[in-house]
């Protein structure tokens, strides 16, 4: 599953959960992580490894995705598909996914499987059977999963060339699914090599989330995963991105009737050392919500409801990744009969006003307003808080992080966010992708773009 | 890795199992249903109005007039503009949302409780006082034109138009819910008006709220709510559905998969085969990775990422779907394998051993769809919509447990047959 978009969801607007997460660390460096809600007799499960597209290299592109799925293909006591049987036959239900920097495994379960569940993740961590027989049919699983998701949609393909043409040395510019060559000549063993380099507990945490007691859960984790043997995982390479030295632009061919946008300034991500100044990254935060938190945030006012020329705007920003960079996304669907020059330039000239006059105290309100406000709605959600935890923690930064995060979203004045705008905000740090849209029959031809006046 | 969950939405919402929640029922003095559960664990309230206002309500001619109208109710109330209503729920930190399908148009409202006077406010606001902007109408109507032509390219969007429209022929149920470039440039502001005074009247009203607020609070605000409403009294039903000949279209699509669609209208709400039915699907092809059709052609053959069978009961007839993306080169062969699936299933029913693994997964997950205000809230929706008796999710669990394998195997003879299958791949060639 490719994580990017919803990773941005989630961090627009981390909420913060309090202290009552309980913590823990096996002798061979697993550690455990439990946060206690009582409201419901169910216990979400998830168990994270710190691997995931960035720890990828060229030519097995997408081979995380893959062991993704070979996961739930059997271990030396279990059959292919047997794991998934008996969480269903539980009444419970299970998933995982893949990003650019961690795989998680999860199950949403009754209170009392979570030993059950526990014993399964232990023994798929260490006793993986990956048969080439059953890695064939599965590869072919996952290229039609691409053509789902990427090679079929033009909105994805744009995004996919947006990042490798952004990113050109860093892995964040390939993409998790992988590249289709890649994937037709992935064999069983390039999925057992990286089951062997990264399945370790050194390299996995696990949350627990729900109705359970955090001392009964440690017991269970030392019990099922304590015995582990701990493992050497393989030296990480920095492979930090080139500087940028000028904009990059790129047009993607696709049948479509309409056209599509996305601009992505190159911007830092939050330092994993907590104490270094973190004044830009949360300015950054604030400034994508006051850009496109709500319909009535400035891009889809400005220009869906009073210019009308795009039919949809918004902008994005992931704050925490493991590969300390990031990007500040702008997207957009220009109205018909307007061009995405056209729409670039109204863009740009947002982002003017904002270098110009900054933002509005009501603006900054009402996000400090909205974070404090999910603070409360997240609590609904006992997956989402177990997500919380689990990605910050496998990213790299401590889960009290969150305790921070409303602080510092309330400290970012209106300056800050000029500032910002005005240092990241440059076409030397920008890369632009649009869509040109092809007619779905071939023989007939393009219908060329508007005229730009 | 679950597309299927997401296409599973549905289904799922339609059987909750558990007998744990409390609600609290009555109908307003202007006729408005309302169901309440009361719940203080945490300090936030979600509520949600549903009308009988759906895109089934529409007529061809003026087709996207029903799901226009919902879309307009959160763009502009009374003298407010659409950017100052979002503003004054954002600065409480309310959060406003809105659904829409064939039968049912629904307006969301989730707030901290400490809120709430203001939130009740604005969102009698929003359902009271629409003010469908002429100017606003027609800027929208740009829109909805410009995505109706721009889903007229997407294979997923081209294959379940023409699904709806092959099943259903002239009944409401075949039209678009955005309607038809033609029909929407046709609609303006009194249309958009006009429906709104006559759909979403107290009457085709049902008020749910779920969370920390006292019965005395949940019954004013629900009186509120559908005092203010406009009072229609002849609500429009909608039409049998009556069943089509079978059709088998072929679109061309440059796209590299081929999509399927498979299926017809067989369950409407309430229907008497509902359980064996769903529980029967649950084996063939709902229950995630453990189905057989995902067993036979995705882990067998490796030629799916996603393959599904659903029932949609609706209002009325709702379809029974099958469908999955395969490159185009094996959609033939997958095609086959479905077929000869769904064949031996309606054939010779599930094993003892399916339905012993199908009633284990929806009883033993009892308390896990709803384990939060959200999912309550959902689910008492769709029982308050469709009218469904109180004790439902109590006696939820018994009815699963009573299906046998006879009953589905002679439920799924009776009411699926394969030869009234109407068959659409997009990207055939």
């Amino acid at each position: 599953m490719i994580f990017k978009k919803l990773f941005l969801f989630l961090f627009l607007f981390p909420t913060f959960i309090h202290a009552q997460v309980h913590q823990s660390i096996l002798d061979n460096g697993m550690k455990i992580f439990v946060k206690e809600d009582h409201r419901s007799p169910v216990v979400i499960s998830q168990v994270w490894y710190r691997a995931g597209s960035i720890d990828e290299v060229n030519g097995k592109t997408g081979v995380a995705h893959v062991l993704e799925h070979m996961m739930f293909k059997g271990t030396k006591t279990t059959k292919p598909g047997e794991f998934s049987e008996i969480v269903a036959a539980a009444g419970g239900s299970e998933n995982a996914f893949t990003g650019a920097d961690y795989t998680c495994y999860f199950q949403r379960i009754e209170k009392s499987n979570l030993p059950m569940v526990l014993k399964m993740e232990a023994d798929r961590m260490q006793n993986l059977v990956i048969l080439e027989e059953e890695f064939n049919k599965e590869i072919q699983v996952v290229m039609e999963e691409r053509r789902w998701r990427t090679d079929d949609k033009p909105t994805s393909q744009v995004n996919e060339l947006m990042q490798s043409l952004a990113f050109v040395s860093h892995p964040y510019g390939r993409p998790v699914v992988g590249w289709m060559n890649d994937l037709e000549n992935m064999t069983y063993e390039d999925a057992l090599e990286w089951y062997n380099d990264w399945y370790t507990p050194s390299n996995a945490i696990l949350v627990v989330a729900g109705d359970v007691k955090a001392d009964d859960v440690f017991l269970l984790a030392q019990k099922y995963f304590g015995p582990i043997p701990a493992k050497k995982i393989k030296t990480r390479k920095p492979q930090i991105e080139a500087e940028q030295t000028g904009m990059r632009k790129a047009i993607v061919k696709a049948p479509s009737k309409l056209s599509y946008l996305q601009m992505a300034y190159k911007v830092p991500a939050l330092d994993k050392n907590l104490s270094k100044d973190s004044k830009d990254i949360y300015a950054l935060e604030v400034l994508a919500g006051i850009l496109s938190n709500t319909s009535a945030a400035r891009l889809n006012q400005s220009l869906v409801n009073e210019q009308r020329i795009a039919l949809n705007a918004g902008a994005g920003y992931a704050m925490i990744t493991r590969g300390g960079l990031s990007l500040f996304e702008f997207y957009a669907t220009p109205s018909e009969e307007v061009s995405v020059e056209q729409l670039e330039i109204a863009i740009k000239k947002e982002i003017k006003k904002i270098v110009d006059q900054g933002v509005t105290q009501e603006e900054l309100n009402r996000i400090k307003t909205s974070v404090i406000a999910s603070e409360v709605y997240e609590k609904d959600s006992v997956f989402y808080q177990a997500m919380q935890i689990g990605q910050l923690e496998t990213i790299g930064y401590p889960h009290t992080l969150m305790d921070q995060y409303i602080e510092n979203v309330k400290k970012v004045s209106s300056s800050q966010i000029q500032d910002v705008a005005k240092k990241y905000f440059v076409d030397d740090r920008l890369t632009v992708v649009s869509l040109d849209p092809q007619p779905l029959d071939p023989n007939k031809k393009p219908q060329g773009k508007p005229h730009v006046h | 890795m679950f597309i299927r969950s997401l296409i599973l939405f549905f289904v799922v919402f339609a059987f909750p199992v558990n007998a744990a929640v409390n609600i609290d029922s009555w109908i307003t003095d202007k006729g408005a249903r309302v169901l309440f559960v009361k719940n203080h664990d945490l300090p936030i309230i979600d509520v949600e109005v549903s009308f009988k206002a759906g895109s089934a309500y529409d007529r061809l001619e003026s087709a996207g007039t029903a799901s226009l109208t919902n879309h307009m109710m959160l763009l502009g109330s009374d003298n407010l503009k659409q950017e100052e209503i979002i503003n004054k729920f954002t600065e409480i930190g309310a959060e406003i949302g809105s659904g829409f399908d064939q039968d049912k148009s629904s307006f969301s409202l989730r707030t901290l409780s400490e809120k709430k006077q203001e939130a009740f406010k604005l969102f009698q606001l929003v359902l009271h006082k629409p003010n469908f902007d002429k100017d606003i109408v027609e800027r929208e109507k740009q829109r909805y034109i410009s995505s109706i032509r721009q889903s007229d390219t997407l294979p997923d969007s081209i294959g379940s138009k023409a699904f709806m429209k092959a099943m259903y022929g002239d009944h409401s149920y075949a039209l678009p819910s955005s309607g038809f470039v033609e029909s929407v440039e046709k609609i303006n502001d009194t249309d958009l008006k006009s429906f709104y005074d006559s759909t979403y009247s107290p009457k085709s009203a049902v008020i749910v709220i779920v969370g920390d607020l006292s019965k005395k609070e949940a019954t004013l605000f629900a009186n509120q709510i559908s005092h203010d409403l406009p009072s229609n009294k002849n609500l429009q039903s909608l039409k049998e559905v009556k069943l089509n000949q079978s059709q088998t279209i072929k679109i061309d699509h440059p796209s590299s998969q081929a999509h399927l669609h498979f299926g017809y209208p067989i369950m409407k709400r309430g229907d008497k085969d509902f359980f064996p039915l769903y529980v029967g699907n649950y084996i063939l092809g709902g229950g995630g990775f453990v189905s057989r059709l995902t067993e036979e052609v995705r882990e067998k053959k490796g030629y799916v990422y996603s393959v599904y069978s659903y029932f949609m009961p609706m209002q009325e007839k709702g379809p029974f779907q099958i469908g999955l993306q395969t490159k185009k080169e094996q959609i033939d062969q997958a095609f086959d394998l479905v077929k000869k699936v769904v064949k031996e299933f309606i054939d010779f029913g599930p094993t003892e051993k399916e339905l012993v693994a199908a009633k284990s997964n929806m009883v033993g997950g009892f308390p896990l769809r709803l384990d939060s205000n959200k999912k309550i809230m959902n689910y008492i929706s769709m029982m308050a919509f469709y009218n469904y008796p109180l004790d439902y999710l109590e006696t939820f669990s018994e009815k699963v447990k009573a299906v046998t394998t006879e009953q589905i195997k002679d439920a799924f003879k009776r009411r699926v047959k394969l030869d009234e299958f109407t068959t659409v791949i997009v990207g055939a060639s």
